[in-house]
């Protein structure tokens, strides 16, 4: 064994400035080793900073604190071992599948018969014989993934970052890919050493990984670290897997936001009116108790069994879980959604009914809903301008975070016919056209 | 695909010369010969042009096509380079932007032909008693009515590169050579073609301008199918004017088939949209020099050649360390302390200027005679927009329709407002109408097509499930345009709109004042109290006049064009 590790992530931490002088950090105080002969998964939410430290290591941005060493030597920029597949493929859309394998190669400067041998060697590899010369609009959404790990293979990369290269794909495809990459790393046919996997599929992680880091969301930290001793290749039905997805699942639910271990009030929906509420439409939430109070489940399910029946990822299901949780509807517990007493009867009422008690929820439990009407209700006119509310967002947490809980706040208000929102004058109101 | 490729591939194999070969050796060779020809006349001393003056036997409108044709060509390769350039400056240096957008912003405002007036005794300069000199001015002034669009153009396609093609390249370590010619080049190009199209057009309204150049003592006559123009119209011969407008048609005609369709079509291939829509644009010139054999072979070692300038200019990327970003943060002092000590300079300089050679009463009749102008261009883009909107909507509607609209369109476009002289001037005096009133659709003739281009665009844009929902619920009338039509098209209005004030503003120096014969017209406006100086060669009137010129439009820009793009952006785009 050399002296250095692959790659050394050391007390990294990434943050950016906000508006009230105070810092939003992205990522606090991430440790870790990469060895040889693995595949490391970074698993987490979106907004758990988990994207930020891939491209940390790719050397795109630099980290405010701590150090990234590729080697035994400092990160400062792309480095020559390392190479990146994108969650969008990327693909230059000018060029064949050639010219995109080859452009790597090209910016190295090696000769032209050395570019084109190791080019057609890298699509012979990935399986797109035959596609040399088309363009990427003419290829599916897998062929193109196919064609963006060609890019990155030809380079002969020690490291193989890939940025959820499977979640832009639909189900059949994604596995189809998934497996082949498994094959021809199981069969050392790949120039790699080792692979970093983003993803915030907890089955892909399982499947695909040997080990896990479980990351927190606000700010990113690595809460948990799991090793998956299965062999490949792994079956989604095996016991030992089921087991390992749920014991995340638990893990996952356990540190989201509004359980309450959380020590700061900003990141604790529904607690002030600072916090950042997640875009999540009404009909979402309504879909979900729905489902809930339907058989098989009867008002309470298993997340992993839930999600998977609804075709909903992580990261689709846990806001919506999460804003139910807010509003009372549910509770989330150690990996189970229960309904509660008002969560049944919002089921299964008629609509004038259900906007009533979803209003009822609304005003009590979301403090910016319930600040929005207070103001609306003191004043003599029953208005008040967007930007009253954006300023005050704002104190707490970025422009573009304070944009988006508007939206969602706006969503919820509508459907609850709590107040009105004029897009044109960017006015609240009172005035309902009833 | 594939079988057509198998197909030809022994055929390839078996001749060393195909035809297509054959077809593309003659066009190159034609095209050469073409510019031997043309660019011969470059060094003439002016003597001989002033001893052989333009005349209006058709048989010499060949040679005068191919002369202002080849004028076109520098003046675009001129803009070209300006625009791989001056915004690529401009988009990679946070510094150098906040000088050269505004910058650009103004002189594109700045109406084209003062340009002209105030550089062509410079450029005579150059080269005395030679006819280069006057060329150059000449192309100066094409390149003025090209660049602008262009720059801007490449400058928003700079700006808007997906973030993920930056960081492949990032990651794939392109050094910033490689990254311009392979990942932002070709996303700006389709933009860049479109945009070059109609810089062509547009540049063939000031061509007659350019090419009878008359600044007070100064005159010179070059060459070319606009002097052809300017002459058949002070001898008043409709005959000729005929003629003229056939060697435009047939010059148009070759940019369009030589040239752009190629370009549109090669173009094509980067587009940033991954899904494949419309069938390809396609040019028979492209596919020739594609199909022939020679034509690939003698490319090969230059694209090589190419490639490897990507290694030999590349440097390794590092980020700035905190002594860098000091050292940039004194930069910035010194490169504050330039500009200031800049505009400082010039305004001294212009003091002196307005100081001795004007009262300041001129400057408020030229600006009384620019809300002449301004009205003229507000009134005339309104009556446009009435007769072209529902028309554009209704050929829009029709695919077919559309196909066989837009290159007429584009052709009317390239007009220019001299060749209707015989008919404006004619009519008013034959009528004893009012010119202030009757001069003004000139300035309207060549700028009235942008919005009919785009309304047409915006109509056949809309989606179909709109106007299967309009009638599904059977709306009709004026409610349908209310509600579907309008909203629907009006980004796109807005654009044309945009592009048609500005244009008419640069006609308008033009447009103003008509002669036909010995027959002279002319209307009160800005355009013509310009027209007026720069046939005196008043310095001082001609800045004035430009100055109030540009700082009208850029105040109509910022007033109120950009407010109605933003909103129509805001609340009307699809998608």
């Amino acid at each position: 064994m050399a002296s250095d590790p692959l790659l050394e992530v050391h007390q990294v931490r990434r943050a950016f400035p906000k508006a009230d002088h105070g810092e939003l950090i992205v990522l606090d105080g991430v440790d870790f080793t990469l060895a040889e002969g693995q595949i490391v998964g970074l698993l987490g939410r979106s907004g758990s900073g988990k994207s930020t430290l891939l491209r940390l290591i790719a050397g795109l941005a630099r980290p405010t604190a701590g150090r990234i060493s590729y080697m035994g030597k400092p990160v400062n920029g792309p480095a020559a071992g390392i190479a990146m597949v994108f969650q969008s493929s990327a693909l230059f859309p000018w060029l064949t599948v050639l010219e995109n394998v080859q452009i790597g190669l090209e910016a190295l400067g090696l000769p032209e018969s050395e570019i084109r041998r190791r080019a057609l060697a890298a699509i012979d590899l990935i399986g797109l014989d035959g596609f040399e010369s088309a363009y990427p609009r003419e290829l599916s959404g897998g062929m193109r993934q196919r064609v963006g790990f060609a890019r990155a293979l030809v380079v002969h990369p020690n490291i193989l970052l890939m940025d959820e290269p499977f979640s832009a794909l639909d189900v059949l495809t994604a596995e189809n890919l998934r497996s082949d990459f498994l094959d021809l790393w199981s069969e050392g046919q790949l120039p790699l050493k080792a692979v970093i996997l983003v993803t915030h599929s907890i089955e892909e992680a399982v499947f695909m990984c040997d080990r896990i880091l479980v990351f927190s969301t606000n700010p990113g930290r690595i809460v948990n670290e799991m090793t998956v001793g299965l062999t490949h290749p792994r079956d989604r039905l095996s016991p030992e897997f089921r087991q390992l997805v749920e014991r995340i699942y638990v893990e996952l639910t356990m540190r989201a936001p509004g359980s309450g271990r959380t020590p700061r009030a900003e990141h604790f929906p529904g607690t002030g009116i600072g916090s950042i509420l997640p875009t999540v439409s009404a009909s979402l939430l309504t879909g979900l108790t729905e489902a809930l109070a339907e058989p098989p489940y009867n008002g309470a399910a298993d997340l992993p069994a839930i999600a998977s029946s609804l075709h909903m990822d992580v990261d689709d299901l846990f806001p919506v879980a999460e804003t139910l949780q807010m509003l009372r509807l549910v509770e989330v517990e150690g990996g189970d959604i229960r309904l509660t007493e008002v969560g049944k009867q919002l089921a299964v009422a008629p609509l004038d009914e259900r906007k009533r008690l979803f209003q009822r929820n609304l005003l009590s439990y979301v403090a910016l809903a319930a600040h929005i009407r207070r103001v609306l209700d003191e004043r003599a006119a029953h208005r008040a301008p967007r930007s009253r509310f954006l300023d005050e967002l704002e104190d707490h947490m970025t422009t573009a975070a304070a944009e988006q809980t508007l939206r969602a706040v706006i969503g919820w208000g509508r459907y609850a016919e709590a107040f009105a929102y004029d897009d044109n004058t960017q006015t609240f109101s009172l005035e309902n056209p009833t | 695909m594939m079988p057509a490729m198998a197909g030809l591939a022994p055929e390839r194999a078996r001749r060393i010369l195909s035809r297509w070969d054959l077809l593309a050796a003659l066009l190159t060779l034609g095209g050469l010969v073409f510019l031997a020809d043309a660019s011969r006349g470059l060094v003439e001393p002016l003597a001989a042009l002033r001893s052989a003056p333009p005349s209006l036997d058709p048989l010499n409108l060949p040679e005068y096509a191919a002369r202002t044709a080849l004028r076109m060509l520098v003046a675009m390769m001129l803009s070209l380079l300006f625009t791989f350039t001056y915004p690529t400056w401009a988009a990679k240096s946070a510094r150098a932007q906040v000088v050269l957008i505004p910058l650009l912003d103004i002189l594109q405002s700045v109406p084209i032909l003062g340009f002209l007036s105030v550089t062509v005794v410079f450029f005579m300069s150059l080269a005395p008693s030679r006819v280069l000199g006057a060329e150059c001015a000449a192309v100066f002034a094409i390149f003025t009515s090209q660049a602008w669009n262009m720059g801007f153009s490449f400058y928003q396609s700079l700006r808007t590169v997906p973030v993920e093609l930056i960081e492949a390249s990032r990651c794939f370590r392109f050094s910033p050579w490689m990254r311009f010619w392979r990942v932002e080049a070709p996303f700006a190009m389709p933009a860049l073609v479109w945009n070059m199209m109609m810089s062509m057009s547009g540049g063939w309204f000031f061509v007659v301008a350019s090419e009878a150049i008359s600044v007070g003592d100064t005159t010179v006559t070059l060459p070319g199918i606009g002097a052809y123009i300017a002459l058949a119209i002070a001898q008043r011969r409709l005959d000729a004017i005929g003629w003229a407008i056939g060697a435009m048609l047939v010059v148009i005609l070759l940019f369009d088939q030589l040239l752009f369709r190629p370009l549109v079509a090669w173009a094509d291939r980067f587009r940033f949209e991954q899904e494949a829509g419309a069938p390809p644009p396609r040019s028979w010139v492209l596919t020739l020099f594609r199909r022939s054999s020679l034509v690939v072979m003698l490319s090969g070692p230059l694209g090589a050649a190419w490639r490897r300038s990507y290694r030999a200019l590349s440097r390794p990327p590092s980020h700035e360390s905190s002594h860098a970003r000091g050292l940039a943060r004194w930069r910035d002092g010194v490169f504050a302390a330039m500009l200031l000590i800049l505009a400082m300079a010039t305004l001294w300089r212009l003091r002196r200027f307005f100081l001795e050679g004007l009262p300041i009463s001129e400057v408020v009749v030229a600006a009384a005679l620019g809300v002449a102008t301004m009205a003229r261009v507000l009134v005339l883009i309104a009556l446009a927009s009435v007769i072209w909107v529902p028309i554009g909507v209704w050929i829009g509607m029709r695919p077919r329709t559309a196909q066989i609209a837009q290159p007429v369109a584009q052709f009317l476009a390239a007009f220019p407002a001299n060749l209707l002289f015989p008919v404006a001037v004619s009519a008013i005096v034959a009528l004893g109408l009012n010119p202030d009133v009757w001069l003004s659709p000139l300035m309207i003739l060549g700028t009235q097509w942008y919005i009919l281009f785009n309304v047409i665009a915006g109509a056949s844009a809309l989606p179909s499930e709109l106007r299967d929902i309009g009638t599904n619920l059977q709306i009709g009338g004026w409610l349908w345009w209310r509600r579907i039509a309008l909203p629907g098209i009006f980004p796109f209005y807005v654009t044309g709109a945009i592009t048609a004030s500005g244009g008419s503003w640069n006609a308008s120096v033009v447009a103003e004042v008509a002669t036909w014969g010995d027959r002279r017209l002319e209307a009160h406006g800005l355009g013509a109290y310009i027209a007026r100086a720069t046939e005196a060669g008043d310095y001082h009137r001609i800045v004035v006049g430009i100055a109030v010129m540009s700082l009208f439009v850029v105040i109509l820009n910022r007033a109120f064009w950009r407010p109605l793009y933003w909103y129509a952006e805001q609340k009307f785009r699809l998608g």
